[in-house]
């Protein structure tokens, strides 16, 4: 009788063994796949991680139209009376670079508004159309320049 | 050989300091994705472009060189314009690309793979000059729509490729062909397949030109994507907008090419001379053939402070369209008199000639170097701005820099 006690008690341990292994196994994988998520182990430091999304959420969401000294950050236009209606209506299809690096007089802005309507699939303005006009014959209105202008903000430096 | 736009273009790490973070995971991000952050993407890694490139418009890419980055004797890659019209094609597969010749005048429609162009036809490789036609608008007054282009809209690269002659002769055209138009792979801005960008060409004259290539390679490398990869049709001295990338098609055509761009106003100037700001007629505008005489001071970048009694040695480069440059100035006294510069020959026709000059100013004080190119044909460019026109193109006024002494 002593043969079956002592298998049983070899059964026993190695079913032990092989489930601690197992566990083992189980708990490496566990933390080498929790690596691969989060290698900076950031949710055990002790910044508590929910308020950080939070706040990034928010910046991110102030920012998008933010404005500074007078310029619409996003888009570099003017801020001023009309302004979002022209960042929907004018940025779909071009940058707003092309808009405002040009100047015009409000009738050569209306042509050209005319222009992209036959030409580049611009759609019907409707009342937006005098809000777009009024916002760019302000802000974006040709200077004087004369025939040949001085040569301005030149970085000085010394050569040798 | 496929090329994956933004996979190829841009490395993990671009991604990163582009994003201002780190991209977790990236080694699990597929091939050819593009996070969403990098819609706003840096065109100066994208396109391989210097750091001192000015974007003028990202949607479409619109970037130009400085006078001072244009310095090499061939302009390098990273230091050429970019004027596009639309969107740039995306996926290109040159190993199934093809280019149909067809039209009223050709004698029957005609297709070439790459391999067969390159196989079929002799090769050549010529430094061209391509300026941009709207090179120069910012400084029109009354200001002209479109982009506001300075001095940096003009390189003169080394191209190879098949001359565009040898193979309208293997097409065969007809008597009656009076100009060819290139239609290209670009995508329109509103998207609409049914618009091209730009759709423009050239007289047949300009065509059977030696130079005027179907080129494959740029400075011996294939056409980088933005200068219109596989394939660009290259007519050196000609608005660069007549230089077609991404070629599909070339329509050889009994009328003018009546493509986008080549009516109305685009790349017209009035035929005859007109006040600024006056109104002209579609029908009393004409279309721009060869660039008119020009010249760039690559050294000294402007605003250089020397001591008294330094000399400068000054250099760039002068080109003039069809013809070639006769003859160099400068003037350190605003024009009142002229020295002359050293001038090289081209090194093709075509091609922009190099110039030099030992410059001594007389006294201390605030100083501009102007420079003045003057063609074989006794045509020197203006101090002031040339005829104003409606769109802004050709202006060719003297370029200057600002020299301080003492």
């Amino acid at each position: 009788m002593e043969q079956p006690n002592k298998f049983k008690e070899s059964a026993a341990l190695i079913r032990k063994l092989s489930v601690t292994l197992f566990v083992f196994f189980i708990a490496i994988a566990g933390i080498l796949v929790y690596l691969m998520v989060d290698p900076s182990l950031s949710a055990f430091s002790s910044k508590p991680e929910t308020t950080l999304t939070v706040l990034e959420t928010n910046e991110i969401k102030d920012d998008f139209d933010a404005i500074e000294d007078g310029i619409h950050l996003r888009t570099g236009f003017i801020a001023d009376d009309g302004l979002m209606t022209v960042v929907n209506n004018c940025t779909n299809c071009h940058s707003a670079k092309l808009v405002t690096q040009n100047r015009m007089t409000k009738e050569g802005w209306s042509a050209t508004i005319k222009w992209m309507q036959e030409t580049q699939n611009l759609w019907d303005l409707g009342d937006n159309e005098v809000i777009i006009l009024n916002y760019l014959a302000k802000n974006y209105a040709p200077e004087q320049k004369g025939r040949r202008e001085n040569l301005t903000n030149i970085e000085w430096y010394t050569l040798n | 050989m496929k090329r994956r736009f933004f996979a190829k273009n841009i490395g993990l790490a671009t991604m990163s300091s582009i994003l201002g973070a780190k991209i977790v995971q990236g080694n699990f991000m597929p091939e050819g994705y593009t996070p969403l952050g990098l819609q706003d993407q840096d065109p100066f890694s994208l396109f391989d472009k210097n750091k001192e490139m000015v974007v003028l418009n990202d949607k479409p890419w619109n970037i130009e060189a400085k006078a001072h980055l244009l310095d090499d004797a061939i302009t390098p890659n990273k230091n050429m314009f970019i004027r596009n019209n639309g969107k740039l094609p995306v996926n290109i597969d040159a190993d199934s690309w093809k280019i149909t010749f067809n039209g009223e005048s050709v004698v029957q429609e005609k297709s070439f793979s790459l391999n067969d162009l390159k196989k079929q036809f002799k090769q050549y490789t010529y430094q061209l000059t391509l300026e941009c036609g709207g090179n120069g608008r910012a400084e029109f007054n009354p200001p002209a729509k479109g982009n506001q282009w300075t001095v940096g809209a003009v390189h003169c690269a080394k191209w190879t490729g098949v001359r565009l002659k040898d193979v309208l002769q293997a097409v065969g055209i007809k008597d009656d062909a009076v100009y060819i138009g290139y239609h290209a792979a670009d995508v329109h801005l509103s998207g609409n397949p049914e618009k091209e960008p730009i759709s423009r060409g050239v007289p047949i004259a300009k065509a059977l030109q030696d130079e005027t290539l179907l080129a494959f390679k740029m400075n011996g490398e294939d056409i980088p994507l933005a200068h219109g990869f596989p394939l660009r049709l290259v007519c050196g001295g000609w608005p660069a907008s007549t230089s077609g990338k991404w070629l599909t098609e070339i329509s050889v055509r009994n009328i003018v090419h009546d493509g986008a761009k080549m009516t109305g106003t685009a790349y017209r100037v009035p035929c005859k001379p007109v006040a600024p700001g006056a109104k002209v007629k579609d029908e009393d505008m004409c279309i721009i053939e060869s660039m008119p005489v020009k010249s760039l001071i690559t050294y000294p970048k402007t605003g250089a402070m020397l001591k008294k009694e330094q000399s400068l040695t000054i250099r760039g480069h002068a080109w003039a369209g069809e013809l070639e440059v006769a003859k160099m100035e400068y003037s350190i006294d605003f024009g009142a008199t002229w020295k002359l510069c050293k001038l090289n020959k081209p090194s093709n026709r075509l091609a922009w000639q190099h110039f030099s000059a030992m410059v001594d100013f007389p006294e201390t004080g605030y100083y501009e170097v102007w420079a003045k190119a003057t063609d074989t044909n006794g045509v020197s460019q203006p101090m002031l701005l040339p005829g104003w026109n409606p769109k802004g193109y050709l202006n060719n006024a003297c370029h200057r820099i600002a020299v301080k002494i003492g």
